[in-house]
């Protein structure tokens, strides 16, 4: 048992050693290919060009890769892990060649994915290998790394604030902080209902648009603040949940998803066209912006920059919307974690394996169903209403079908009914997104017009084909029973069977 | 003679328009086996549906403990003391043996768990030594006696059995067998069962029916069911 724990938990040092030792193996070979290089200069003279930053790059690169892989036991935990290293070192690569404004964020993607992969990690070795045998260790471990990531969450933009300036750091909290984290909740919402419920939802978008347009009208025609709309707006998308519910009660699989496609449709087809009401497809624009608990972030003398002392910069405001969506995608967290140890959530996950065994044990179903829309759909709405107060502009056209494709997309991907599983996905679907448009050296191989951001959709299919054959049940496809005799141990995803719920 | 626990009264059901129960009566006393044969789609498993709620009956009257459940929901049918193991097991496969147990007890929650959990652990050994694996990783019987402890979580009055030998080794039919008939004869559980197996469950019971096309053509107690040479010609010739 010794001898496996041993192998099951690699250590440091060794892994130390063995980095070093390749990375030594790495410039032994990059220095004569890499470092130098022979050109022929205008007077057709042999010179040697030093290019010693390809070489450390390719040093690092190496070093952190097989550090990850010597760290991390399971291999799917280094496919995550090291391609977030090597973009880590590429951004870091950009940041002090170029500027550090064009690599910091690609530095945070990488980071972030690398932070992910530990507890992605711990979560794996816990499961197949260990079924037999007690790990006390293994929880533990995963639970400190994921304290450790919300700290890194918590400090992501004041690092990102004191490296770049106001400046340099809005793209990377913006674009990359609060878009990713609004996927991160939404997946995590519309988890509640296709991963826990098993219920197939293809226009989770709608209940995103009855929070944004909530927002949007509540304070527009009646001038609510935020606070009051945001658990209004939940109100609202959690009551169209049920709506929805209702109808499709009966429906399982593929007439299910196809209802709920349609009712996504509907929902924005009425907001075309009701226009008396939602302002059809102009939208709803000058929604007021969100304030610190009723303190604007303006440059005014009551503004929150003066109140604390600041100087006045636009960054807080998004610093502040980045906090406002790191805790409303926590909350949602916390609650479907809380949920899945209640029986409720035991009922949802008993009622994707199998609706008749549930009926016949006394569950009420329709309840059961009806509490998984609604509370998907409020987590929805708190995101939409969110979306609203960021973008301070609403029209229907945010809220078409390719958006509940790609929050199902992340969900997927993420494995069903994982919260960790989601949240890489998320990351490396958004994420992903905006560093294609960073990856400015393939211009250097395509040409100067490849647009790599062009190619999004394509390298999404692609990538979603590879997912389904390489893991056809997500990144995360272990479930961890929600109660324990003894100790807590996961269930290996490849013991189940496709369509085995 | 006391009024019965369960009594089907004219029951007709229906799929669509197909008629599936052509006026089916049945009773069901307290402290009893009793059980139901009949070929494949004589009706069997769509009665005991029926029982329970989905689908519901059409015409006719199911009374339980004097109540009337004809019109009930499915999960209030399981609050007035009905439990079923249906057709096919049908346990949680991705979820823990505990975990299935546990959505057993669901109408009546925290409340005395534990001690039903020792229960069905001493009736079921075997599942408490698979308490924290995966129900799909489980044997046929296992799953078979997950399926049958499950149902027992929620202390019910009446227990339903849908072909509780379905798929199994004659061994481990046995096995169940047995248990089913302790459990009658220690907890005074009683027992209705659907069962294809006519030679055992006819051995078994104390009363039993024999359903053919949605009617009950014949109806006595096991043993004398087991000597009618219909009965002989039609389920249990060519074996046993």
């Amino acid at each position: 048992m010794a001898a496996q724990q041993d192998h099951q938990r690699p250590d440091m040092a060794r892994a130390l050693v063995d980095a070093g030792f390749a990375a030594l193996v790495t410039f032994g070979l990059s220095f004569p290919i890499l470092a130098l290089r022979t050109e022929q200069d205008m007077q057709n003279r042999l010179v040697v060009e030093q290019r010693w930053s390809w070489a450390i790059v390719a040093v690092v690169a190496v070093f952190c890769a097989r550090l990850l892989a010597g760290l991390l036991s399971d291999w799917r935990a280094r496919a995550v892990a090291i391609p977030g290293a090597l973009i880590g070192v590429y951004g870091a690569h950009l940041a002090l060649t170029v500027g550090p404004a064009n690599g910091a964020g690609i530095v945070a993607f990488g980071l972030a994915l690398l932070i992910g992969a530990f507890p992605l990690d711990a979560r794996l070795r816990e499961t197949p290998a260990a079924v037999a045998k007690p790990n006390v260790e293994g929880p533990d471990h995963s639970r400190l790394m994921s304290i450790a990531g919300i700290v890194a969450l918590f400090v992501f933009p004041f690092v990102m604030l004191a490296w770049l300036g106001p400046q340099g750091s809005l793209k990377w909290i913006n674009n990359y902080g609060v878009q990713i984290l609004i996927y991160v909740m939404l997946g995590w919402g519309l988890n509640i209902v296709v991963g826990l419920a098993g219920l197939l939802d293809l226009g989770y978008v709608a209940f995103y648009a009855v929070g944004a347009y909530s927002y949007a009208l509540l304070s527009t025609t009646y001038g609510l603040s935020f606070w009051i709309c945001l658990p209004l707006a939940g109100v609202l998308a959690a009551f169209w949940g049920v709506i929805l519910g209702f109808p499709v009660l009966r429906l399982r699989g593929d007439y299910l998803a196809i209802v709920t496609l349609a009712f996504g449709e509907i929902i924005r087809v009425v907001l075309i066209n009701w226009s008396d009401f939602s302002n059809g497809y102009a939208g709803i624009s000058s929604i007021p912006r969100v304030t610190f608990f009723g303190v604007p972030f303006t440059a005014a003398d009551n503004g929150f920059a003066a109140m604390m002392g600041l100087e006045f910069t636009p960054i807080h405001r998004t610093i502040f919307l980045y906090f406002l969506i790191l805790c409303l995608a926590l909350l949602t967290n916390a609650v479907t974690l809380r949920l899945r140890a209640l029986p409720i959530g035991r009922a949802w996950e008993a009622l994707r394996e199998d609706e008749i065994a549930c009926r016949s044990l006394g569950v009420n179903t329709v309840n059961t169903k009806l509490t998984a829309f609604a509370l998907g759909a409020m987590f929805g709405g708190f995101a939409g209403s969110f979306f609203a107060v960021r973008q301070n502009f609403v029209s229907p056209e945010s809220f078409t079908f390719i958006e509940s494709a790609t929050i199902l997309a992340i969900v997927v991907l993420g494995g069903m009914g994982s919260q960790i599983g989601v949240a890489l996905a998320a990351v490396a679907m958004i994420g992903g997104t905006e560093i294609l448009r960073e990856l400015d050296f393939l211009k250097r191989i395509f040409g100067e017009g490849f647009d790599p951001a062009q190619y999004r959709m394509l390298i999404f299919g692609l990538a979603m084909v590879v997912m389904m054959i390489w893991k056809p049940r997500g990144l995360i496809s272990s479930r961890t029973p929600s109660i324990f005799l003894k100790t807590k141990r996961a269930v290996a995803g490849a013991l189940v069977r496709e369509g085995q719920g | 003679m006391s009024a019965p626990l369960l009594s089907v009264e004219g029951v007709e059901t229906y799929y669509g328009n197909i008629i599936a129960l052509r006026g089916v009566d049945i009773a069901v006393n307290a402290g009893e086996i009793v059980t139901l044969i009949g070929a494949n789609g004589a009706g069997k498993s769509t009665l005991m549906m029926t029982i329970f709620g989905s689908p519901r009956a059409r015409s006719g009257k199911i009374i339980f403990d004097g109540r009337d459940i004809t019109q009930m929901a499915p999960h209030d049918i399981a609050r007035a003391g009905i439990a079923q193991s249906p057709e096919g097991r049908r346990i949680f496969a991705r979820m823990s043996v505990y975990e299935n147990l546990q959505m057993g007890a669901s109408i009546n929650g925290a409340a005395h768990f534990n001690e039903d959990l020792e229960r069905v652990f001493t009736i079921f050994p075997r599942l408490k030594e698979r308490a924290q694996q995966r129900g799909g990783t489980l044997s046929g019987g296992e799953q078979q006696m997950l399926a049958i402890a499950r149902a027992l979580m929620s202390r019910p009055r009446l227990l339903l059995l849908d072909e509780p030998s379905l798929g199994l080794a004659p061994l481990v039919v046995k096995l169940i067998f047995d248990t089913i008939r302790d459990l009658n004869k220690r907890e005074g559980l009683t027992v209705f069962l659907v069962e294809q197996n006519a030679f055992h469950a006819l051995k078994l019971a104390d009363r039993a029916y024999v359903l053919v096309n949605g009617r009950v053509t014949l109806s006595g107690t096991g043993r004398e069911l087991l000597a009618r040479p219909e009965v002989r010609a039609a389920y249990l010739e060519g074996g046993h």
